[in-house]
């Protein structure tokens, strides 16, 4: 074989690789996913809706209308979706046209770091849906550190950050400890821990001596975060994008090194491909689990303390916003690699940062929670794609084969 | 040759190991009765009330000393506790009228210090009755998870298909003026998604867990849309079925205290005291139940002496989709009225908790459940009775106790050997 059909053969898998990378799999089947959870939400949109029926059942005196009705109310669904999610076009100027965006990108950081923890278990062959249960507790600690505690300005966030992520990382050793001691299976340890969570989070919000706010009443409610511990404005005070961004970015950039370059992670990715094998190459299967759990949550803290750390009044539960089980669909949308894990979070952060917008334009944006489970659900789930569309079944990759050692010959 | 005896159970059921770790967790709990509500606990009486102010048997008020009446319990729990350990000493299971008994005491000495001195006292028939009810759709959803896991399949779309029955039966009641209507509707409607869950995971292998999970935000999703796009427009002709009328059953319905509980209810809490029992039965009696848990245990066998592998998984997830669908409707329109967002809350989830503790057997899933319907009374009535009490541990409580349960601290949990896998002819 010639040397110069050798490179291309490389350089086409490499393009592969990187394409593997953004979207971890067939983008054509992606691609058809989100284009089809679109249309059926179009489809919801358009049923439900009260002028479309209206002109509709004057279908023989204005046929015309009937169908410009459901023209028109997909496009003030998506196209507020649009505006309030991407590009402003009524903005004066363009700056302030681009706030959208920035507000897509404070709703998806949170969501990209929880969706990153959620994604590390999976790569394990971990099933945990705890982020839930450990963002509470992350925020738990965070909320001590920062209403009890009084540290000077930068330290004290930084100190609140570490309690945050050092809180939720106990909870997920617990699950490791408990699945790798006991062989209890994680799914199940990881709903329980997350109504423990919960309610222990409720539980530290209403004793005085922790977190309930002073001249606190009945409602299990904290102070106000200290400034010094608040997560700084990134663009000034006309937007409210903050430095959880930058935490995001440091953890997506960290998730990649792990899994992709360090020895750790190519433990965890052999232990999630085959645990006996990696078992019979000498790795000690149970610790890997604890890890990665401990590492996992670790995630899901720094999306707690980007929470609590980021709006200046008293938390409650609600805080927590549902990111924990967003994070599961995240992480399968963006197949557990760190580019699509920033994708898939970039498309649901547009989803929340659209819906005021939606609901402005008079179309519930809860439409967006089914175009949202039926995106996730086409790409967990090929065959219902495959079969939707009749895409031809994929050929069994072949194992690349294995590349010869070649010794320096003498 | 050796001769290999078949056992009822043998192929599924826990293969219990006398342990003394339920022996020390019951001696733990007497002693905490014993001590911190009997001799160290609260001064004054406690009034047990047995009868509702309905009932055409009145039974007199029951009071007594608070810390007499712990003291004595804690006595008798201690007691209860040493006859287990014997049993396990002898290498007998303990029987399970043993543990109920032990159990039902421990709450009444539970009960009966949290209502020390309260004016109200402790209201049985509120309490028992309550827990009843909020226990039908964690008992109805136990049974769809008993169903799916015993022939294989993990069922983590029970919230979904809790959602769904509660959604349907309320709409479809409301729309067509019959609640039975509704009640059959949500159940087909709740087998329609099993069958979803059941061709993706059994058919095209998919990861069984990963679409029960998505299968429960598609219902989430769709669910809150309808609600706040169609239902919320107009919900005096959509979404307000009301409820079943209650059914007294003549005479039992009189006796004191379990007629009120038991026999005065709606036509869902009916249903599941049907559905139990003959689950129990079809399962561990027949043929039938044989098979499917032949093939939960291992499919291989199953398909080699000619069982449908395939088949019998589907429609058995499947009708458990029907009986969570039921249990969907158990929450609108044999409980509450009328749909509300999320309504099923986390119960879908609860009921996996649920399937564990009770060791994927009927009669146990359904105590399980009550125990957690009692926690969700025992929050709201402690609140009122004695306040100061911290509640949100008592939440925990259900949800430590299933941890315990599924570390194998409590015995040993042992899911069907083939839950959770598919199988693929070879």
């Amino acid at each position: 074989m010639s040397k110069k059909k050798e490179t291309v053969v490389v350089a086409e898998t490499k393009a592969q690789s990187v394409l593997h990378e953004i979207m971890s799999g067939d983008p054509v089947r992606i691609a058809l996913s989100i284009l089809l959870g679109f249309i059926i939400g179009a489809i919801f949109m358009v049923v439900f809706n009260d002028q479309v029926v209206r002109a509709w059942s004057n279908f023989g005196s204005d046929p015309g209308l009937a169908f410009s009705s459901i023209w028109w109310t997909i496009q003030d669904g998506y196209g507020a979706l649009f505006t309030g999610s991407i590009f402003d076009t009524n903005a004066g100027n363009f700056l302030d046209g681009l706030r959208p965006l920035t507000e897509t990108l404070r709703f998806a950081a949170p969501l990209i770091m929880a969706g990153l923890g959620v994604a590390l278990t999976f790569r394990v062959g971990l099933f945990n849906i705890g982020a839930t249960g450990q963002i509470m507790m992350g925020l738990a600690g965070a909320t001590f550190v920062s209403t009890r505690l009084h540290m000077p300005m930068v330290i004290h966030m930084i100190v609140a950050v570490l309690a945050a992520i050092a809180f939720a990382a106990v909870w997920g050793i617990i699950v490791g400890i408990l699945k790798s001691r006991t062989g209890a299976h994680e799914v199940i340890v990881t709903i329980m821990l997350n109504y423990v969570a919960t309610a222990l989070f409720t539980f530290f919000l209403r004793q005085p001596g922790l977190l309930l706010e002073s001249n606190g009443g009945g409602t299990p409610k904290s102070d106000h975060p200290d400034g010094t511990a608040m997560l700084g404005s990134l663009l000034g005070p006309n937007y409210n994008l903050h430095f959880g961004l930058i935490l995001a970015v440091i953890a997506v950039v960290f998730y990649w090194w792990l899994m992709e370059k360090s020895t750790f992670g190519f433990r965890f990715r052999l232990v999630g491909h085959n645990a006996s094998a990696a078992k019979a190459a000498g790795i000690k299967v149970e610790n890997t689990f604890v890890w990665a759990l401990a590492l996992s949550a670790a995630f899901a803290g720094l999306a707690a303390a980007n929470q609590g750390l980021s709006i200046d009044g008293g938390l409650t539960t609600s805080i927590e916003a549902g990111i924990g089980f967003d994070a599961i669909t995240v992480a399968l949308l963006g197949g557990s690699r760190a580019g699509g894990v920033v994708m898939a979070g970039l498309l649901f952060g547009a989803f929340k940062a659209g819906s005021a917008s939606m609901q402005v334009a008079g179309v519930s944006p809860e439409v967006l929670g089914v175009v949202k489970a039926l995106i996730v659900l086409f790409i967990a789930a090929p065959p219902i794609i495959r079969a939707l569309y009749r895409l031809p079944k994929p050929t069994p990759k072949l194992l690349e084969p294995a590349k010869p050692v070649v010794k320096a010959s003498k | 040759m050796s001769k290999l005896e078949v056992t009822p159970g043998m192929f599924s059921q826990v293969e219990l190991k006398p342990s003394l770790k339920s022996t020390i967790t019951m001696a733990i709990s007497g002693l905490v009765v014993l001590f911190a509500f009997g001799i160290f606990g609260k001064a004054g009486d406690i009034a047990f009330v047995w009868s509702d102010k309905r009932e055409s048997i009145q039974l007199p008020h029951w009071v007594v000393n608070s810390m007499l009446f712990c003291t004595v319990v804690g006595v008798i729990l201690l007691l209860l506790a040493a006859v287990a350990f014997v049993f396990t000493r002898m290498n007998k299971k303990t029987p399970i009228w043993l543990v109920i008994i032990f159990g039902l005491l421990a709450i009444m000495a539970l009960l009966g210090w949290l209502a020390t001195g309260a004016p109200q006292g402790v209201q049985m028939v509120f309490i028992l009755s309550n827990t009843l009810v909020l226990a039908i759709p964690l008992i109805l959803g136990g049974m769809a998870g008993i169903m799916s896991e015993r022939v294989g399949v993990v069922n983590i779309a029970i919230e979904g298909q809790l959602l769904t029955g509660a959604f349907v039966s309320s709409v479809v009641g409301t729309m067509t003026h019959n609640l039975y209507l509704g009640m059959i509707t949500a159940m087909i409607a709740s087998a329609l998604l099993s069958m979803v869950l059941a061709s993706l995971a059994i058919k095209y292998l998919v990861d069984q867990i990963i679409i029960g999970v998505l299968l429960n935000v598609l219902v989430i999703g769709i669910t809150n849309f309808l609600h706040s796009a169609w239902l919320n427009n107009d919900s005096s002709h959509l979404n307000f079925p009301g409820t079943f009328d209650r059914i007294a059953i003549p005479f039992i319905s009189d006796i004191p205290v379990i007629g009120q509980v038991l026999f005065n209810n709606r036509i869902t809490v009916y249903l599941m005291f049907l559905i139990v029992p003959a689950l129990w039965y079809v399962l561990f009696k027949t043929k039938l139940g044989l098979r499917a848990r032949a093939v939960g245990e291992h499919p291989l066998a199953a398909d080699t002496v000619g069982i449908n592998v395939g088949k019998t998984r589907f429609w058995w997830v499947t009708l458990g989709g029907m009986v969570a669908g039921l249990g969907g409707a158990a929450l609108t329109i044999g409980n509450v009225g009328s749909f509300g967002r999320e309504m099923s809350g986390g119960q879908g989830f609860i009921a996996l908790a649920v399937v564990i503790l009770g060791r994927w057997q009927p009669v146990y899933v359904t105590l399980s459940a009550l125990l957690f319907g009692f926690t969700i009374v025992l929050r709201v009535w402690a609140n009122q009775v004695s306040p100061g009490v911290p509640f949100d541990i008592i939440t925990m409580v259900p949800y430590l106790v299933t941890l315990v349960a599924v570390a194998g601290f409590a015995g040993k949990v042992r899911a069907p050997a083939a839950s959770g896998q598919p199988y693929i002819k070879g």
